[in-house]
C-alpha cells in the first residue's frame, strides 16, 4: 500500500462522565493512529478500551462527553462533522463489533433481516443480493446451517454463535476501519482462529485498519502488529506484538502472569498488586 | 453422594420438521465438593445442559436429578436457593434499571436473610467491587464490572452448587485470577460443587477436576485434568482443541 498516511488519527482524546461523586474521567488523554495494520489495545477491566472504540465513532451516551485535540478519519474531522455524516459513516467506512452481540442484536427481529437492512442503508443492492451475501458472510466466519440462522431470533443463538452474526454483519459493507472490542471472548478456540483468519485477511487483502479489543494478551500477540496497553484511561505502554514478551512495565507484566496456562498449572493465580504511581504517570503516545 | 446425575438427557428446539436437538444423549455425574467442566465446539449445547439442570429448557426427556431431588415439573424452594446460576451474558442477566444494591438485596430478601445490608458490604469485597460500586446501575459499569455483580448475586443465597457458564470470559486477565481463586477459596471453605463451562482450556485446567468434550450436541470424551495436560486425549476433536490451545506467550 504506497498511501502511509494513517486511517486514524487521534490525539489527547479525553471521555468523562459527570456522576453523582464528580466527574469521572474513563479516558485520560491518549494519543494513537491506526494504519492498515492489526492494533491490539489490552488493559484490564475498566481502564477505558471500550470507551475509546465508542469514542471513535462518537458513541458516548450522555452524560459521558468526549475531547480531543484531534479525530480524524482519513484527514476528515470527526468532532466537527454534523450527525447525519456520522451516521453515514458508522457501520459503513467504520464499524464497531460490540462487547456484547446480544445487547446489540435487535430482539424482534431475525439474524437476517438484521443483516440485510444493516447492509442496505450502506449500499443499494437488492433485497435478494442482499439475503445471499447475508448466508455467504455467515458461512464465513463458520455458522453451521447458516440458512437456518438466517431466521432466527437473537435469544434463539448461542453466545458464540451471537458474537459471530455480529462479526459477519459489520463486515457485510467492508469497512475501511474495524472496531472490534472482545470479538472471540465466547469463541472456542477453533473457531476463534477462523474469525482471526477472516480479519486478518480483510487486513492483507483489502487494507483494512483493525483495532482489536481484547483482554487476552496471549490472543493479542499472536494475532496483531503493534499493542497498545492501557490502564485507568492512559497508555501505559507501546510494543510490537511479536516484542510483548519483553514488555516491562509490571503492570503488563502482572497482566501475563495472571494467565492460567494449561500445560503449566499453578495453585493460585498470580493478582495484579497496583501502584498508585501507574495512574499518575504521563500516558504513552501510540502515534506513529 | 454425587451432587449432580444426569442420564441419557436429550433436549430440543421446535417439534416435527422444524425439531432441533440441542443435547443428545448426554449422561455423566459430578461428586459433592467435585468441579467439572464443559468445553467444546460453540452451538454444542453446553449453555443448553446447565439450563436443562436448572429447569429453564423447554423440552427434554432423560433422568437429572440434584442432590437426590429427581427433576421433575416442580421444584422445592430449597433447589432454587441450592442450585445458582451464572450468565455467560453479564449484560442480559442485569436488569437495566436496578442498581448493584438492590439486585442483591432482592436475592437475599427471597431468600430470607435478615442481615442483608452487612452481607451485601461483604459480597462486593468478595469479588473484588469496593462499596463505591454498591449504587451504580449496570450502564455505569464496565463489562468486567457487570460480571463481578452477577457472581456477587449468584453468591448471595449461599447455595450448594454454581452453575458457571462462561463466568470469566468478560473479565480481564487479572480478574478472571482473582475470580477464579475466590472460586477456589469459595468450594474450599463451602465444599462447593461446581459445573462450569469455558472455551478457555487453561481456566477449565485450574479449576476443574475433570472435563466433558462436547461437539455436535453430544459429549464426545471425558478426561481427568490431567490426561489434558499431557494431552492424552482419544478423540480427534479433543485433540485439535487441545493443540490450538497450549501456545502461550511466557
Ligand atoms: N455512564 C457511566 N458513568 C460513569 N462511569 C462510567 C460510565 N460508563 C462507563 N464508565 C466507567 O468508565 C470506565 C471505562 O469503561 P470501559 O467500558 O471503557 O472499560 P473497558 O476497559 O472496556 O473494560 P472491560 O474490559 O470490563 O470491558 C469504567 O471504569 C466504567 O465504570
Ligand atoms: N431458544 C432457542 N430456540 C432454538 N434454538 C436454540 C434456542 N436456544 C439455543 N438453541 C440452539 O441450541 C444449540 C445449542 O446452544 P447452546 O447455547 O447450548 O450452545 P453452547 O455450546 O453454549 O455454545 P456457545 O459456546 O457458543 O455459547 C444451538 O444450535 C442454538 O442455536
Ligand atoms: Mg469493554
Ligand atoms: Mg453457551
Amino acid at each position: 500500500m504506497n498511501d502511509d498516511k494513517p486511517l486514524l488519527d487521534i490525539e489527547n482524546l479525553q471521555v468523562r462522565f459527570a456522576t453523582r461523586t464528580g466527574t469521572f474521567e474513563a479516558v485520560r488523554g491518549i494519543s494513537f493512529t491506526l494504519g492498515r495494520e492489526r492494533l491490539g489495545i489490552v488493559g484490564e477491566s475498566g481502564s477505558g478500551k471500550s470507551m475509546t472504540g465508542r469514542a471513535i465513532l462518537r458513541l458516548i451516551r450522555s452524560p459521558g462527553t468526549i475531547e480531543a485535540d484531534r479525530m480524524a478519519l482519513h484527514g476528515e474531522d470527526l468532532l466537527s462533522v454534523p450527525e447525519k455524516r456520522m451516521r453515514q459513516l458508522r457501520g459503513g467506512k467504520i464499524s464497531m463489533i460490540m462487547q456484547d452481540p446480544k445487547f446489540s442484536l435487535n430482539p424482534v427481529m431475525s439474524v437476517g433481516q438484521q443483516m440485510v437492512e444493516a447492509l442496505r442503508t450502506h449500499e443499494s443492492v437488492s433485497k435478494a443480493e442482499a439475503r445471499a451475501r447475508a448466508i455467504a458472510m455467515l458461512e464465513e466466519v463458520s455458522i453451521r446451517d447458516p440458512e437456518r440462522v438466517y431466521d432466527l431470533f437473537p435469544h434463539e443463538v448461542s453466545g458464540g454463535m451471537g458474537q459471530r452474526i455480529m462479526i459477519a454483519m459489520m463486515l457485510l459493507p467492508n469497512p475501511e476501519v474495524l472496531i472490534a472490542d472482545e470479538p472471540t471472548s465466547a469463541l472456542d478456540v477453533s473457531v476463534q482462529l477462523q474469525v482471526l483468519d477472516i480479519m486478518d485477511r480483510l487486513v492483507r487483502e483489502r487494507g483494512m485498519g483493525l483495532i482489536f479489543i481484547s483482554h487476552d494478551l496471549n490472543l493479542v500477540a499472536k494475532f496483531c502488529d503493534r499493542i497498545v496497553i492501557m490502564y485507568a484511561g492512559r497508555i501505559v505502554e507501546v510494543c510490537k506484538a511479536s516484542e510483548l514478551r519483553n514488555a516491562s512495565h509490571p503492570y503488563t507484566l502482572g497482566l501475563l502472569n495472571s494467565v492460567p496456562d494449561l500445560e503449566h498449572p499453578r495453585e493460585r493465580l498470580e493478582v495484579l498488586q497496583r501502584d498508585p504511581a501507574w495512574r499518575e504517570a504521563p500516558s504513552v503516545s501510540a502515534r506513529t | 453422594m454425587s451432587a449432580i446425575t444426569i442420564r441419557n438427557l436429550n433436549v430440543w428446539f421446535g417439534a416435527g420438521a422444524e425439531r432441533s436437538d440441542a443435547v443428545k444423549d448426554v449422561s455423566f455425574d459430578v461428586a459433592e465438593g467435585e468441579s467439572f467442566g464443559l468445553v467444546g465446539e460453540s452451538g454444542s449445547g453446553k449453555s443448553t445442559i446447565l439450563r436443562a439442570i436448572e429447569g429453564i429448557a423447554p423440552n427434554w426427556s432423560g433422568h437429572v436429578s440434584i442432590a437426590g431431588e429427581v427433576l421433575g415439573k416442580r421444584r422445592s424452594r430449597q433447589f432454587y436457593r441450592n442450585v445458582q446460576m451464572v450468565f455467560q451474558d453479564p449484560y442480559a442477566s442485569l436488569h437495566p434499571r436496578q442498581t448493584v444494591d438492590r439486585v442483591l438485596s432482592e436475592v437475599m430478601g427471597l431468600h430470607g436473610f435478615t442481615d442483608i445490608d452487612s452481607r451485601i458490604g461483604r459480597l462486593l469485597d468478595d469479588v473484588g467491587l469496593g462499596s463505591g460500586f454498591r449504587f451504580r446501575y449496570p450502564h455505569q459499569l464496565s463489562g468486567g464490572q457487570r460480571q463481578r455483580v452477577a457472581i456477587a448475586r449468584a453468591l448471595a443465597p449461599e447455595p450448594r452448587i454454581l452453575l458457571l457458564d462462561e463466568p470469566t470470559s468478560a473479565l480481564d486477565v487479572s480478574v478472571q485470577a482473582e475470580i477464579l481463586n475466590l472460586l477456589a477459596d469459595l468450594r474450599a471453605e463451602h465444599n462447593l460443587t461446581y459445573v462450569m463451562v469455558s472455551h478457555d482450556l487453561g481456566v477449565v485446567g485450574h479449576l476443574c477436576e475433570r472435563i466433558a468434550v462436547m461437539k455436535s450436541a453430544e459429549i464426545v470424551e471425558v478426561l481427568g485434568v490431567g490426561e489434558m495436560r499431557k494431552l492424552e486425549a482419544n478423540d480427534p476433536y479433543t485433540r485439535h482443541l487441545l493443540e490450538s490451545s497450549i501456545h502461550s506467550v511466557r
